[in-house]
């Protein structure tokens, strides 16, 4: 493709000047609309690797003068119900201590509400390939321990899910939308690029030049212009990347899980500057089909 | 090339018009043929239609009405992507030479051979023969800007004939050069028709016809192709 001869100076066009650069600006965005969707993809699989397997029982404090010693009673019934159940690996209550633990990090100390009834909470594991009629188990749990009640984390879940794929999405139609601009310019850029050289397309048209003669120079000359500004946005979504990474990384500390970016992603961001070289490419072809073909 | 036997319609126009837009006529009913083989002068006053004559010639146009048949294809009824072929058997020298400022005299010349998909050592031999054969042997990497008038016209004589067309059409090809250059291009254009090719030569230089008064004519005169002087030419009107 490249060193191939070509009959038309379209190395001083405007285009020229113009086009690497809003490709590189182009594969930029799209190379942080790639990170994000494989991000959001790889976050949604960790929750859900985390989540499923696991069950947590809730149990309320109980009320009345022996009121710790009655929720604690009722832990230990609730730890009880839910080792019978088939299928449960591990049922592990946590204290009052491990309670106001878990609350630290949004309440800071917890000295203010160490008198107030909190709820229990029990971490239950559960064999990934049992499988468990929770509607039972919850009916079998709440009608044996008052105040008791099971959650699987599937509402939650959802819900996260659902948020995640949508900006999963949002990031494709990004990209899409990028890959419409970057269109849309080749075809202006073109179609500029043949008003100017009209005298020469038509000497070319009139000595027996097929059209696609003349379209393989604007195409060639498209997809070296977006390989230069590929490469060149590349190179600077590499480094916004990795200080995107890093200060996500002194974030992530319980509130988020670790967000790295899996192998695919680097494949496709690394891909992305072929990909707008190749659509410069074969809009440019098509451009110049379209505006040949009125020609006589 | 595949010359055709002499004899043979190479171009037939009948009825041929032409307007620009929804301007006037500049062509009505042209009717004529032109015999394989033959070498006529295409003669008329500024503006009377020669150089519109020849767009329709070299498929630079079509009819706004009537029928061009060349090579024995009706132009009406030939495909878009089969004009290419048509167009290689045809040389063409523009009467502003049409050059590529950008490119070498050998580059303009070697294009017909380009767009056919000719090996660059070909091309490489070939191209600065033609070249040499025409005077311009030292001129090889000149660009047109350097060159004078008569330099271009041979270039793009260069370019018209390296094809080895059957039909070669020539505007006003001796309208840059100086008398000397006329004749040894006309001696060119007639050692061209030997070898077969049918030659056109558009030019409203009364004296170059005269010089070669034995060649026939088409002449036009407001759009219409008022007389022909040929012995072996089909019609008129």
């Amino acid at each position: 493709m490249f060193g191939r001869h070509s009959d038309l100076p379209l190395a001083g066009d405007a285009t020229s000047r113009f086009l690497p650069w809003l490709v590189a600006l182009m594969v930029f965005m799209a190379s942080m609309a790639v990170a994000g969707a494989f991000v959001i993809n790889e976050v949604i699989t960790r929750w859900d690797r985390d989540v499923s397997g696991t069950l947590t029982v809730q149990v309320l404090p109980a009320g009345g003068e022996q009121a710790e010693a009655a929720t604690d009673e009722r832990v230990r019934l609730a730890v009880d119900v839910m080792r019978k159940v088939p299928g449960v690996v591990a049922v592990k209550a946590f204290d009052k201590r491990r309670t106001l633990a878990l609350l630290e990090p949004w309440l800071g100390s917890t000295d203010v509400v160490q008198d107030l009834p909190l709820p229990r909470l029990i971490d239950v594991t559960i064999d990934p390939g049992a499988r468990l009629d929770l509607a039972e188990v919850s009916e079998r749990l709440s009608g044996a321990v008052p105040g008791a009640s099971l959650d699987d984390h599937r509402v939650w879940l959802s819900r996260l899910v659902n948020l995640s794929r949508t900006v999963q999405w949002l990031a494709v139609v990004v990209v899409v939308l990028i890959g419409a601009v970057t269109s849309a310019t080749v075809v202006y850029g073109t179609r500029t690029g043949m008003a100017v050289h009209h005298g020469i397309i038509e000497v070319l048209h009139l000595i027996g030049a097929h059209d696609d003669y003349i379209a393989r120079q604007f195409a060639d000359r498209a997809f070296a212009l977006g390989i230069a500004g590929g490469l060149m946005g590349l190179g600077m979504a590499v480094p916004a990347l990795t200080a995107i990474g890093w200060a996500a990384r002194r974030v992530e500390g319980g509130f988020l899980p670790s967000l790295g970016l899996p192998i695919l992603g680097y494949v496709a961001i690394g891909l992305l500057p072929l990909l707008a070289a190749g659509l410069a490419m074969l809009t440019a072809r098509l451009t110049v089909h379209g505006t040949l073909s009125r020609m006589p | 090339m595949r010359h055709r036997p002499r004899g043979e319609n190479i171009i037939r126009f009948d009825s041929v018009g032409l307007r620009y837009g929804l301007g006037p006529e500049v062509l009505q009913d042209v009717t004529f043929a032109l015999p394989s083989g033959s070498f006529h002068f295409l003669t008329g006053p500024s503006g009377a239609g020669k150089s519109s004559l020849l767009r329709l010639m070299y498929l630079g146009l079509r009819p706004t009405r009537g029928r061009v048949v060349l090579f024995d294809r009706d132009i009406a009824n030939t495909k878009r992507y089969e004009l290419p072929a048509l167009r290689r058997r045809i040389g063409v020298v523009f009467q502003d030479f049409r050059l590529l400022d950008h490119l070498t005299a050998l580059d303009n010349v070697a294009l017909p051979l380009r767009v056919r998909g000719v090996r660059e050592s070909e091309i490489q031999k070939h191209v600065p023969e033609l070249l040499a054969w025409v005077g311009l042997a030292d001129q090889l990497g000149a660009k047109p800007s350097t060159l004078s008038g008569g330099q271009k016209q041979r270039v793009a004589i260069a370019r018209a004939v390296i094809g080895r067309p059957d039909l070669l059409l020539a505007d006003e090809p001796t309208g840059n050069v100086d008398d000397h250059i006329a004749m040894r291009l006309m001696y060119l254009f007639e050692e061209l028709n030997k070898l077969g090719t049918t030659i056109v030569v558009a030019t409203h230089n009364e004296l170059l016809v005269q010089r070669f008064a034995h060649l026939p004519r088409v002449h036009i005169e407001h759009g219409t192709v008022s007389r022909i002087r040929d012995s072996g030419m089909g019609e008129g009107n």
